[in-house]
């Protein structure tokens, strides 16, 4: 623990101050220590640096979330960095996530890490699995399980099925899925193991995302992270995270600023009067019954074929493949073919009322923790839009929270579809839909490209809400799945 | 599952009849509501929308209120209420915000009468006016709830929650203006129709969402809710605060509410999730339910009452798409089943149990059995009128206390606080716990560890088939060699000319193990003299150029001609130290301290000479000394160790596997140590015997029992300023603003890991302490205690 809160104390520092490390180097090398050199800038590939919260300035709060941080991870990991733009949420996450991870549970501690690498693995989130191989061996895990799903256990195996479903097209879970599960003899699942380990490969599922969707970049420690090349052999860092769309200059050219302010000034100005006009004219203007449901079916449909035309078929990440069978399984395949996405109507099994009471009952405190961090996320609101003050974006929230559940062919009967078409325009539904469904091909020309008037931190607030309604959909697939093996 | 019994109830002329029947639906249902004269029931859900005329042998389809081939949201019911003023009136709510009203006196198909678009969201509820014919008000999903009046397009007022969305709405039946809101929040908000701007009265109620509510028929005061905690409250209104008047755990979310007629303190509830049942609860008698319908397969979703006035008749529609109508009479008893018998045997060996009263009567009668010593001390009995189920789930309590003297369980307590487990010599424990069992009277056990000791350490005993392979190597095919070579050299080993290279200091950091197979090295020499039968171990052979004096019975070198060498004969102090990583990598033993064992260091000291008590028994093991290895026995010792454990003496078998060790460990199989470990730790916990009780935790080698103590372990700090618990951050305390915890060395505060002495509970950063300790043995902060780190 010792050493590895070193590295995070050393990372830390070195993020912050790249240059006075140059300038310490020379000693250190006399003593013939080699010291490790960050690459990339900042906690995210797609935020500059100086646009995030600094350790050391932050205020007592965050200051109090970095300590239960530090004290829960020993370190104080990029995605916290990233995170605490949103304090508040940032607390209920490190909660839940300590929860599911140290706190008693039905599954053993090297499980649940290896969970996590499973479930990172499915979207070749190399940094969630680099960490949580450290995790996972700093538990006691076996370091034979980290060659492969095959060398693990027949139960986590088992699991690989689930994992890769409830990843991609969580709506053909079946409660056969968990019936073998369940019934698999002596690699069987108890109910609360599985409920334990669906909670996990959600979370990090939608972490996965969140990860690429503000491109965290490496840890100092992992692979990727560091570099002992000396500063002069190349001027700016190179990650060789698969996208390869992070040099520096790329950032530079298309950084928020250079586009043009009046174009991107009106963008936010057509939202809001947007947002207005539906806010009036909602009563008046009375779509039928069969306009709604089309609406809705459209934009289900639609939402398959909203994909970025710079798609370049990167090979998966070296080694994090290897943890995972069936690359070809992936979101993609089946929207090309435009499968039909059922439709699952919340108001007959919604998180509040049906899943919040079958995860309590299974794995108690969970529900609640969980419930909690949807809350927050639903909610949490600073009423800003970009430069403007005391707005009501709870349409706004709403209207991007329905259009992933779209996605994934959750319905609300109580929303009007025609919104989503109104408030988001199509490059950020670009934007979220990668992020969801896909989050490894997110590039920084998407982020950049959506809302470019608004703050990072409003879009980071937009991962959030993004991470959790996709957390959201994938359980209440699963959860429904668990409820009818019950009944 | 339709019974046949029947049931007529004559309610002022109009008699009710029926039996407990069941209709298919063709659609999961989400609400049901009755007509007012009892004959006929609405069922709505999210694809059906049915009137059912309610017959004395069957359901009949009477009304499909699902007309035109489109399909529409409107439709969509998630409630839906029959007016009980006038039977044409019905009014749903639709997951869409729409709340329909219907008018079946209209002569069309179509029966819809008004539609109301003003809710954002799902609406949750409808509720008409017990007496007014066109007030109706609905509960939705945006916070809002909106009073109608029938007669006009709009909503007549709106009620804003301020809080999060509306779960149930419902109008008090007795006060005119008043009616009760729950909220998704946990809230209750009582509101005075007349007034719209604020709400009267305001209390949480629950934990999480307040699913439903239902006002007492005829108390006036009382409210039921139910919530997602599962739990149902009994609220009276009419005292300035609410006061919670009863509470049920129930053991899913509860989803509907509704007191039964006629019954002042029963009332009907069924969950949301996982449990099908509908259960009939008397509120005094909040653990068993009175009744219990099991018909349904899967959620019920809709409860009611058929008539106000008649407790009997429950109908119910579910997910599974049914329709039923359940008589109370058919429900079944979960008292019935319940067993009220109890037995319970006190720690001391007092016995109670409760039985039936019918049964327990029938014994008193008779006469104590006057041959026992035992004897009943009190026989109680309490009888309530009042209570609901008087006579069929009440049971009596007897207790039976042991005489005075007769049983008492103080040589067990005795025991366990004297028997000393680990940190010393075998031999020593042994006698130690022979002589602590002899003193307390008995016998048996003493004598039974005196022969262990006579077992496993007898003095002199030399090696053979079964030594460690160190010196196994040799013994094998030098044991004739190794006689003369006992005889010759353990003549004198016997007196007091036995040497030992190990100076008190050695032996000290010998002892600090790192883990079990570290142990196996440090006991090696003993094992040499009490011929123990543990696995050889390699490791020793890893110190260079000292084989020599190590294994001076290789066959090479195991000569006559160097009688100077003699074997210790006295095992140096073992201690049997378990780390919390019993099966963790393999640690070297630092190979600096490995004992040699040599005769001709000269600073050699001279063992513990064989005590008195022991020279009378030696006599017999030298007969078999030579020959029998103490691996013999171990067949013996199990099944000694079994027979205690049989005779439930786990005590005794758990001690001796605990100082034995190694030596009988892998004759008995896992699950029967696991078993005497926690069935001995469960009895020392009883008897509020926590140190011992850790203490065999600590020396167990069982998995699951050494992790007993590893998991759930929070440490609460107190402020050492203030004395108040510090609950965000260790080291300073948000009441006081100082900080807590200043390292006495650096005098600095201790932000990551903080040592401190248990005696004097001074302490500070580790690194700082460990320092200070090496040089001085003072507390740093000048107490003047002496403090130890280990």
């Amino acid at each position: 623990a010792a050493n590895e809160a070193y590295t995070a104390s050393l990372a830390v520092s070195e993020l912050l101050g790249c240059k006075q490390c140059g300038a310490s180097r020379g000693q250190d090398e006399e003593l013939g220590i080699r010291i490790p050199r960050p690459l990339g800038h900042g906690p995210s590939r797609f935020i500059p640096e100086k646009e995030i919260l600094q350790v050391g300035s932050e205020d007592a709060q965050m200051h109090a979330l970095f300590a239960d941080s530090f004290a829960a991870l020993g370190r104080l990991d990029n995605i916290t960095l990233v995170m605490v733009f949103h304090p508040q949420y940032l607390e209920s996450f490190l909660k839940t996530q300590h929860y599911l991870l140290q706190m008693d549970g039905p599954l053993p501690l090297h499980y649940r890490h290896y969970i996590g690498i499973m479930a990172a693995a499915r979207h070749q989130c190399s940094y969630l699995v680099n960490l949580h191989v450290n995790d996972f061996l700093h538990v006691g895990g076996d370091p034979k399980w980290l060659n492969g799903l095959e060398n693990a256990p027949q139960k986590l195996q088992n699991l690989g099925e689930l994992n890769k479903v409830l990843a991609h097209r969580p709506w053909l879970i079946t409660k056969e899925h968990i019936e073998r599960l369940l019934k698999a003899e002596e690699h069987s699942w108890s109910l609360a193991e599985l409920v334990h380990a669906v909670v996990l490969l959600t979370h990090y599922h939608s972490l996965a995302s969140f990860t690429f969707g503000c491109g965290i970049s490496p840890e100092i420690h992992c692979d990727g992270g560091h570099t002992f090349r000396p500063p002069s052999v190349s001027n700016y860092c190179i990650c060789d995270i698969t996208n390869g769309n992070h040099s520096v200059d790329e950032m530079q050219v298309s950084s928020p600023g250079s586009v043009s302010v009046s174009d991107s000034f009106f963008e936010v100005e057509a939202l809001m009067a947007k947002m207005r006009q539906l806010q009036e004219c909602r009563d008046e203007e009375e779509a039928s019954q069969e306009e709604m449901a089309s609406r809705f079916e459209m934009e289900k449909r639609e939402s398959m074929f909203v994909f970025s035309s710079d798609d370049d078929e990167g090979t998966p990440a070296r080694d994090v493949s290897r943890h995972f069978e069936d690359t070809s399984y992936g979101y993609k395949d089946f929207s090309r073919h435009g499968m039909h996405v059922p439709t699952f109507r919340v108001q007959d099994y919604c998180w509040e009322d049906h899943g919040y009471s079958l995860v309590n009952r299974l794995y108690p405190d969970v529900g609640q923790l969980i419930d909690e961090k949807f809350h927050i996320a639903y909610n949490l609101t600073y009423n800003t839009m970009a430069m403007h003050k005391d707005v009501d974006t709870s349409m706004l929230r709403r209207a991007i929270w329905n259009y992933i559940h779209c996605m994934f062919g959750i319905r609300y009967d109580d929303y009007d579809y025609g919104e989503i078409n109104q408030l988001l325009d199509r490059s950020f539904k670009v934007y979220i839909k990668t992020v969801v469904c896909t989050p490894e091909k997110v590039t920084k020309r998407m982020y950049d490209s959506f809302w470019r008037q608004f703050k990072h931190s409003e879009k980071v607030h937009v991962n959030l809400l993004l991470i959790e309604a996709r957390m959201q959909a994938e359980l209440l697939y699963a959860l429904r799945a668990i409820t009818r093996y019950m009944t | 599952m339709e019974k046949m019994s029947r049931v007529s109830t004559a309610l002022g002329g109009n008699a009710l009849t029926g039996r407990t029947m069941h209709c298919h639906l063709d659609a999961p249902a989400n609400a049901i509501s009755v007509c007012r004269d009892a004959a006929q029931v609405v069922v709505a859900g999210r694809s059906i929308f049915k009137i059912f005329a309610i017959e004395e042998e069957q359901f009949v389809e009477k009304l499909n209120l699902r007309v035109g081939r489109k399909p529409s949201l409107n439709l969509s019911c998630a409630d839906v209420v029959w007016h009980q003023m006038d039977e044409n009136l019905l009014a749903t709510a639709a997951t869409n915000g729409v709340v329909v009203t219907w008018n079946l006196g209209r002569p069309s198909r179509n029966k819809q009468d008004q539609l109301f678009t003003e809710h954002k969201r799902t609406v949750n509820k409808v509720c008409f006016h017990p007496t007014e014919a066109h007030v109706l008000l609905s509960g939705s999903q945006d916070g809002f709830m909106k009073c109608f009046d029938l007669r006009r397009k709009d909503s007549v007022s709106t009620f804003s929650g301020q809080s999060e969305s509306v779960r149930d709405v419902q109008f008090s039946i007795r006060d005119y203006f008043t009616f009760a809101s729950t909220f998704e929040n946990g809230n209750v908000q009582l509101w005075d129709i007349r007034r719209p701007d604020r709400c009267e009265r305001m209390f949480t109620a629950h934990n999480g969402p307040v699913f439903c509510c239902d006002w007492h028929p005829e108390d006036r005061g009382w409210l039921a809710t139910g919530g997602r905690d599962k739990m149902v409250k009994v609220w009276d209104m009419t005292t300035h605060r609410a006061k919670e008047m009863h509470c049920v755990q129930t053991i899913a979310s509860v989803a509907r509410v509704k007191w039964r007629p006629e019954c002042r303190h029963h009332l009907a509830t069924c969950s949301m999730m996982v449990d099908h049942n509908i259960y009939v609860w008397d509120v005094r008698r909040p653990f068993v339910p009175a009744a219990m319908f099991e018909e349904h397969r899967d959620v019920t979703t809709g409860i009611a009452w058929r008539h106000p006035h008649d407790p009997s008749f429950l109908l119910s529609g579910s997910k599974d798409s049914t329709l039923c109508q359940h008589l109370f009479r058919d429900a079944s008893q979960p008292v019935e089943r319940a067993n009220p018998e109890g037995l319970c045997y006190g720690l001391f060996g007092d016995l109670a149990f409760a039985a039936k009263e019918s049964l327990v009567a029938a014994e008193s009668g008779r006469k104590p059995y006057t041959g026992d010593r035992r004897h009943p001390i009190f026989f109680k009995r309490k009888l309530d009128p009042a209570e609901p189920f008087s006579g069929l789930a009440s049971s009596a309590l007897n207790v039976f206390e042991i005489e005075p003297g007769g049983g008492s369980m103080s040589w067990f307590v005795d025991t366990a606080e004297r028997y000393a487990l680990a940190g010393r010599p075998l031999a020593e424990l042994c006698d130690h716990n022979a002589k602590v069992a002899r003193e307390l009277g008995r016998n048996q056990v003493a004598q039974t560890w005196t022969m262990l000791r006579i077992i496993y350490c007898s003095p002199g005993l030399v090696p053979s088939t079964n030594l460690n392979h160190s010196v196994g190597k040799g013994s094998s095919c030098g044991l004739p060699l190794m006689n003369s070579f006992n005889l010759k050299d353990m003549a004198p080993g016997l007196g007091s000319e036995t040497r030992l290279d190990r100076s008190k200091g050695d032996t000290r950091s010998d002892t600090v193990l790192l883990d079990s197979s570290a142990t196996l090295i440090t006991n090696e020499d003993n094992e040499e003299t009490e011929g123990s039968d543990v696995p050889t171990d390699y490791l020793l052979g890893d110190v260079e150029g000292e084989e020599d004096e190590l294994y001076p019975l290789d066959p090479e070198h195991a000569h006559p001609e160097e009688p100077e060498y003699v074997l210790p004969q006295e095992a140096f102090p073992l201690r049997h130290e378990i780390v919390d990583t019993p099966s963790g990598p393999e640690h070297l033993q630092d190979k600096a301290d490995s004992p040699h064992v040599s005769g001709n260091e000269a600073d050699a000291v001279s063992l513990v000479p064989v005590d008195s008590s022991f020279s009378l028994l030696s006599i017999s093991h030298a007969l078999y000394d030579s020959r029998l290895p103490p691996d013999f026995f171990s067949v013996l010792v199990c099944d000694m160790l079994r027979f205690y454990a049989e005779q439930g003496d786990v005590q005794m078998a758990v001690s001796v596997l605990i100082v034995l060790g190694e030596r009988v460990r892998k004759d008995i199989d896992e699950q029967t140590q696991e078993h005497w470990y926690t069935s001995y730790i469960d009895l020392l916990q009883r008897f509020r015997l926590w140190n011992v009780s850790n203490e065999v935790v600590k020396l167990s080698t069982s998995q699951a029992v050494s992790c007993l103590n590893q998991a759930s372990t929070t440490l609460h700090v107190n402020c050492s300023h203030c004395k108040r618990p510090m609950s965000s951050r260790g080291w300073v305390c948000d009441r006081c603003h100082r900080c807590a915890s200043m390292c006495a060395v650096c005098h600095h505060v201790v932000k990551g890991l903080f040592v401190w002495c248990q005696g004097c509970s001074h302490g500070g950063h580790l690194q700082h302490i460990m320092k200070w300790l090496e040089g001085s043995s003072q507390c740093p902060a000048g107490c003047g205690h002496l403090c130890e780190y280990s």
